[in-house]
């Protein structure tokens, strides 16, 4: 029996394996030249999708030495150009023409800010020689960069129409390199007005009366004056806020000038949102700060000219620090000891 | 008017390069400088795909957007070139553009990177079709001559297609049909997603983000 038994049990396993075989070499066979209609398979040339949104930033590899192209696709970009394109000059040229329309309308309510009782004729040592130099480095690379800056941001709306793109493009490179120099003079003297200034500009107790009586801006001639000593209130926020701003523009500026030794291209895109906020804000502040020193006070100016400044205008603005100076001998023609 | 397109079939780049060293040999691209480039996505992982990317010639170009010289101008044909004569080398249309397109021959130069220089679609520049300025500048232009760009040409296994853009879809949407499966064709929803109306823009005007 046994023997006979083998052929059978053989020709039932060959045709259970044909019968798996049967079923599967179809597919097995066609997996090798094809691939299967999945349920997704398009059954029509419509159906084939051609515009997959893309919202996502799509990183890969790159075999070149350049690794930041490894970035296939970079949504980013679309925000930073609205931010280019509107936001930047709508923050710049907003705050600009805000602040200028503020000061115009302060002017013909208050004018030109008079020294009450007029001028006493003795001079008082105000800035010295290094503080005006100080002061004059900083203010020149700072309007100097405003002014390139403004340039480059809206030169194409303003200037192209005016003058053509062939004279506009040697302008606006003249203006990035210009942009980019004057950053060194710029942070010369801000590290000198730190230097000098800082003492007198740490913030105590009667710059709140400053504070809260609008340093007196809104009281009109005769009015009370806060007491103030080297700097008002007015003047340490004026302070702080060039130290401060500077120093976040020479930061980002400095950033922005070397590309991707520091940040990747996000990281550009933020430092220049931020470069230009801050510049938004730093120019209205000194359009303020030129107002005030120039056709917004009398014997203001004098402080940051020569140098020295009437009697008079310091007893009023800044007794406290009149009286030091007084102590010291810098005010002509009276001693101490008197 | 064909509407020029790129169109990379990612499920049929094998990542040979060919398109990128045919480029650089074509328009003599300095060292350092990728008007065009493979990059891999999900490598060694399922789901690998190659795409060859270059400047796509966007609908609205950000790079034109943001130009502060407004140097960028678009073909009927929708290619985008640029003047290397007006561009200051400022940066601005990489930072705007989403394929990281525009190179620069210098990158740590206190400011200073030379003039931009991207993929032309093998058409040149604004100056006179085939001149030596041209060339100089810009490379070779193919589309000038009726060619159309030799990255595409050279593409062994077809996966990168240049020209009409309506001829492109339909090729790649057949393809896709006879094959079963498709993945899209890569950056179009950003190039031209939005606002696709398959014309060119004028410079400087509203599609081109205006000035």
């Amino acid at each position: 029996m046994r023997p006979t038994m083998r052929p059978l049990h053989a020709l039932l396993l060959l045709i259970a394996l044909l019968a798996v075989q049967s079923l599967a070499a179809p597919t097995f066979a066609q997996a090798q030249l094809y691939q299967a209609p999945g349920p997704n398979s398009p059954t029509t040339k419509e159906q084939v999708p051609l515009y997959v949104p893309q919202d996502d930033k799509l990183i890969g590899r790159v075999s070149i030495p350049d690794e930041k192209l490894a970035v296939l696709v970079q949504p980013e970009g679309r925000e930073w150009r609205e931010w280019r394109s509107h936001t930047l000059r709508l923050a710049i040229g907003g705050l600009a023409i805000g602040m200028t329309a503020v000061l115009t309308i302060f002017f013909l309510y208050r004018g030109t800010i008079r020294i009450h009782g007029g001028k006493a004729g003795r001079l008082v040592l105000r800035f010295n020689g290094l503080d005006r130099f100080a002061h004059w480095t900083t203010a020149v690379s700072f309007l100097t960069m405003a002014l390139t800056g403004v340039i480059l941001t809206f030169g194409r709306t303003l200037l192209i129409p005016l003058i053509g793109h062939q004279a506009f493009t040697p302008l606006a490179e003249y203006s990035k390199s210009i942009h980019n120099f004057v950053s060194v003079p710029f942070v010369v003297g801000l590290l000198m007005i730190v230097a000098l200034w800082m003492r007198d500009n740490i913030p105590e107790k009667s710059d709140w009366q400053w504070v809260k009586t609008g340093g007196g801006l809104f009281s009109k001639a005769g009015g009370h004056h806060p007491e103030a000593g080297r700097f008002n209130a007015g003047q340490k926020g004026v302070f702080w806020g060039i130290v401060l701003g500077g120093i976040g523009m020479a930061v980002t500026g400095y950033l922005l000038m070397v590309p991707f030794a520091f940040t990747g291209i996000g990281g550009m895109q933020i430092m220049h949102v931020i470069h230009g906020l801050l510049a938004a804000v730093l120019i209205a502040v000194v359009i303020g700060h030129i107002y005030i020193g120039t056709i917004g006070m009398e014997g203001a100016f004098d402080a940051m000219g020569s140098g020295d400044v009437d009697e008079a205008w310091a007893i009023e603005h800044h007794r406290r620090w009149y009286e030091e100076q007084l102590r010291k001998g810098y005010v002509e023609g009276r001693h101490p000891a008197e | 008017m064909a509407r020029m397109k790129f169109l990379c079939d990612a499920e049929r780049c094998i990542e040979c390069n060919a398109c990128v060293t045919a480029c650089k040999n074509e328009h003599e691209v300095p060292w350092g400088i990728n008007r065009r480039r493979l990059v891999t996505l999900n490598d060694g992982k399922p789901g690998e795909r190659s795409i060859s990317m270059a400047c796509m010639h966007c609908n609205d170009p950000p790079c034109a957007a943001v130009c502060p010289v407004d140097c960028f101008l678009q073909t009927a044909d929708g290619v985008v070139l640029h003047s290397k004569d007006l561009c200051i080398g400022c940066g601005y249309c990489f930072y705007a553009c989403p394929f990281g397109a525009p190179q620069f021959p210098r990158t740590t130069d206190f400011g200073s990177r030379g003039k931009m220089d991207k993929c032309t679609f093998c058409a040149g520049g604004p100056e006179a079709d085939n001149s030596v300025e041209e060339y100089q500048k810009y490379g070779s232009n193919r589309l000038a001559e009726g060619k159309l760009p030799l990255c595409a040409e050279m593409c062994s296994t077809r996966a990168l297609m240049g020209g009409d853009g309506a001829v492109l879809a339909d090729i790649y949407q057949e393809r896709s049909l006879r094959r079963g499966y498709g993945s899209g064709a890569p950056g179009w929803s950003t190039a031209y997603g939005r606002n696709d109306r398959g014309s060119p823009f004028a410079p400087g005007g509203p599609g081109t983000g205006g000035a």
